[in-house]
């Protein structure tokens, strides 16, 4: 089975580009550069240069005795939340940030949904002095307004999306509208991996760097580089998509996507995409998505907003598909009690997404001499507001 | 029998007036009143929209229409009901414009089947890759006599534009400006050497300017440089007027036409 886009932008019967004629010039465009580019060693030297110097690179894997010990296993966390601006989303701003200057393009777009990905771009335009539009979910600007406060700091506009939901698919909606309006000079970050092909691949590709360097740090660690499984959570993917990218061909190491079941999967105030969703087609790609019988998308809920979101990369619904990996679905008090259990056993506060992953150890059932490694994707501080409301620490 | 958008191509040649309008909106069961009131008052052809949750290439006003159709109840089966015998009072040409996902949950095969039956003419999904249309709808289609009606744009490269061409029959529905629907630039219709410009590349179908198109002025800038114009956002705009459903449409044709 290949895990791996084919030629035609599918994984599977996943994926491709289904754009507007108003798109296609641009999706084109980056598609038949995209690999080139990426190949040029100069490229690879600018890349890999600011991934060690600015973003903090290679991240530390880092064994969690005291989390081991309760769950009696060897847990070893990827501490993507060490990396500057505080999650993975920067791996591949940095790299897209250097295709669009290549492309020669002048204006850059994000959507986001915690606020991470919209951070991680403000801060490389910044970097490189490009102008930055950031949309987002007007219900995600109130509960992640650290983030918000960053992005303005960074020089960045924040537009506010207020149709549907007004979260993370919204925000999606409207940065795509801009990118029609503005073919020319404007350049797409997206955010996950998620949208028209060739996005889902080049996404992975950035964040593949989170897999390669587990490799190697496993290996000087244990003696071998494959742990028995790789767990992260799973909203678009791209977290997920970077810590399983190079374990894809490697059976024997089981993959563990984990999904924001919200309320509960039958609450109907949910994002468990791949117990709730059925094929259709969202923000230019073929994949699971939420949606009435009628075909029309419906509103997910998650607390977290980074797992807010009624699809799923394009990659992700293939691995569902194909069992290449295991689906679990953490709800919100699930997920907070995942954070609180961290925070005080390794002193570590994780983003509310990456709490995800965290509570499904106890759904794994691994054994005493078996390695886990769970992609601590992001770190905590953007969520600090709910945590002290929902632990009732305020005042104390 | 012949296909209705290519008679009427053939009978009128130019300053063709298309207009869309969001099924459900303003009321559920507008859709048949609007279409026999628009005949009435002169239009040529009439683009149905099939409400759509997730309207990429529409702006607001389309969006909102969208939303008010979609909590009003309408759907893919419910206008289809509306529309079922709609050839006993109009043979005006009929085209259903919407998104790709409803109509793959409806299942692409009974879809077209069910159009043809009403007597639809032809079908735009903006977001349907002509690839995609050429491996494995267009013999669908062409069974059930239907256009497939593809849109370029400004940036659309000629050996595109060719292509495309090749592939549709009814018109090419030529967007304006790269723009979601609705945007208006003034009262210019700006992009005059892309007009020009396909204009002289002969194609087999007729063209079609809309995005942008609102009043009088534009339309016939448009008219000048392609068949005809399409009228969307505008019109949705005049539907949402204090007045009758009848007076709206009235006046809004009237101070098109006139």
């Amino acid at each position: 089975m290949n895990y791996n886009v084919d030629d035609n932008g599918f994984y599977g019967k996943f994926g491709g580009a289904y754009v507007p004629e108003m798109l296609y010039q641009n999706v084109e465009e980056l598609r038949q550069n995209y690999l080139k580019i990426m190949a040029e060693p100069e490229f690879q030297e600018e890349m890999q240069l600011l991934l060690k110097d600015y973003v903090g690179r290679p991240t530390p894997l880092y064994f969690a005795k005291r989390l081991s010990e309760k769950y009696n296993t060897n847990i070893y966390l990827k501490r993507e939340d060490l990396n500057h601006t505080g999650a993975h989303k920067i791996n591949n701003t940095v790299g897209q940030i250097l295709m669009a200057k290549r492309l020669g393009k002048k204006r850059i777009i994000a959507e986001t949904g915690a606020g991470q990905h919209g951070v991680a771009t403000a801060t490389v335009c910044a970097l490189m002095g490009l102008e930055c539009i950031v949309y987002m979910g007007e219900v995600d600007i109130e509960r992640q307004a650290p983030n918000v406060a960053r992005m303005k700091m960074l020089g960045a506009t924040v537009v506010p999306a207020t149709s549907g939901s007004k979260t993370l698919k919204d925000a999606t909606n409207e940065a795509i509208r801009d990118w029609i309006n503005n073919p020319e000079d404007t350049y797409y970050i997206i955010g996950s991996v998620v949208g028209p092909h060739p996005y889902p691949d080049m996404v992975a590709r950035f964040q593949s760097v989170i897999s390669e360097e587990i490799k190697a740090q496993l290996k000087e660690k244990t003696g071998t580089e494959n742990p028995d499984y790789v767990v992260a959570c799973v909203g678009g993917g791209s977290n997920a998509a970077g810590a399983f990218y190079h374990y894809l061909d490697t059976p024997e190491v089981k993959l563990v996507a984990v999904e924001a079941a919200g309320l509960g999967v039958d609450s109907g105030e949910s994002a468990a995409t791949s117990v709730l969703g059925r094929e259709g087609i969202i923000h230019g790609s073929r994949t699971l998505l939420m949606q009435t019988e009628d075909g029309q998308v419906t509103e997910p809920y998650s607390i977290s907003a980074g797992l807010d979101y009624p699809g799923v990369g394009p990659l992700h619904a293939h691995l569902h598909q194909s069992g290449r990996a295991i689906f679990e679905s953490i709800t919100d008090d699930e997920a907070l009690q995942a954070v609180l259990e961290l925070t005080r056993l390794e002193g570590i506060i994780p983003a509310l997404e990456s709490a995800h992953a965290l509570a499904a150890l106890g759904r794994i059932g691994a054994k005493p001499d078996e390695v886990i490694v769970v992609n601590l994707s992001g770190r905590g501080d953007k969520d600090l507001t709910t945590y002290l409301d929902r632990f009732e620490l305020h005042g104390k | 029998m012949e296909n209705r958008i290519k008679a009427l191509f053939e009978q009128k040649l130019q300053g063709l007036l298309s207009v869309y309008f969001t099924a459900g909106y303003p009321n559920l069961e507008d859709s048949v009143p609007i279409i026999l009131e628009l005949e009435k008052n002169g239009v040529d052809l009439i683009e149905v929209g099939m409400p759509f949750s997730d309207p990429l290439a529409d702006g607001p006003t389309i969006q909102q229409s969208s939303e008010v159709a979609l909590r009003n109840g309408m759907t893919i089966p419910k206008l289809f009901e509306q529309l079922k015998g709609i050839r006993q009072h109009t043979q005006i040409p009929l085209v259903l414009m919407g998104y790709l996902n409803p109509v793959m949950q409806y299942g692409m095969d009974r879809f077209l089947q069910k159009a043809k039956e009403i007597g639809i003419d032809g079908i735009i999904l903006p977001d349907l890759p002509l690839s995609d249309y050429v491996r494995e709808y267009k013999a669908m289609f062409e069974q059930n006599n239907l256009s497939k009606i593809f849109l370029i744009t400004p940036h659309t490269p000629e050996q595109r534009i060719r292509e495309i061409d090749s592939h549709t029959n009814g018109f090419v529905y030529m967007v304006s400006s790269a723009s979601v629907t609705g945007s208006t630039n003034g009262n210019a219709v700006v992009n005059t050497d892309y007009f020009e410009r396909v204009g002289q590349m002969g194609l087999r179908n007729p063209g079609m300017i809309g995005f942008g198109i609102h009043n009088r002025d534009t339309f016939s800038q448009a008219c000048n440089h392609a068949r005809g114009a399409i009228i969307g956002s505008a019109f949705i705009k005049a539907l949402a007027q204090e007045g009758s459903l009848q007076q709206n449409i009235q006046t809004f044709i009237q101070s098109i036409k006139q």
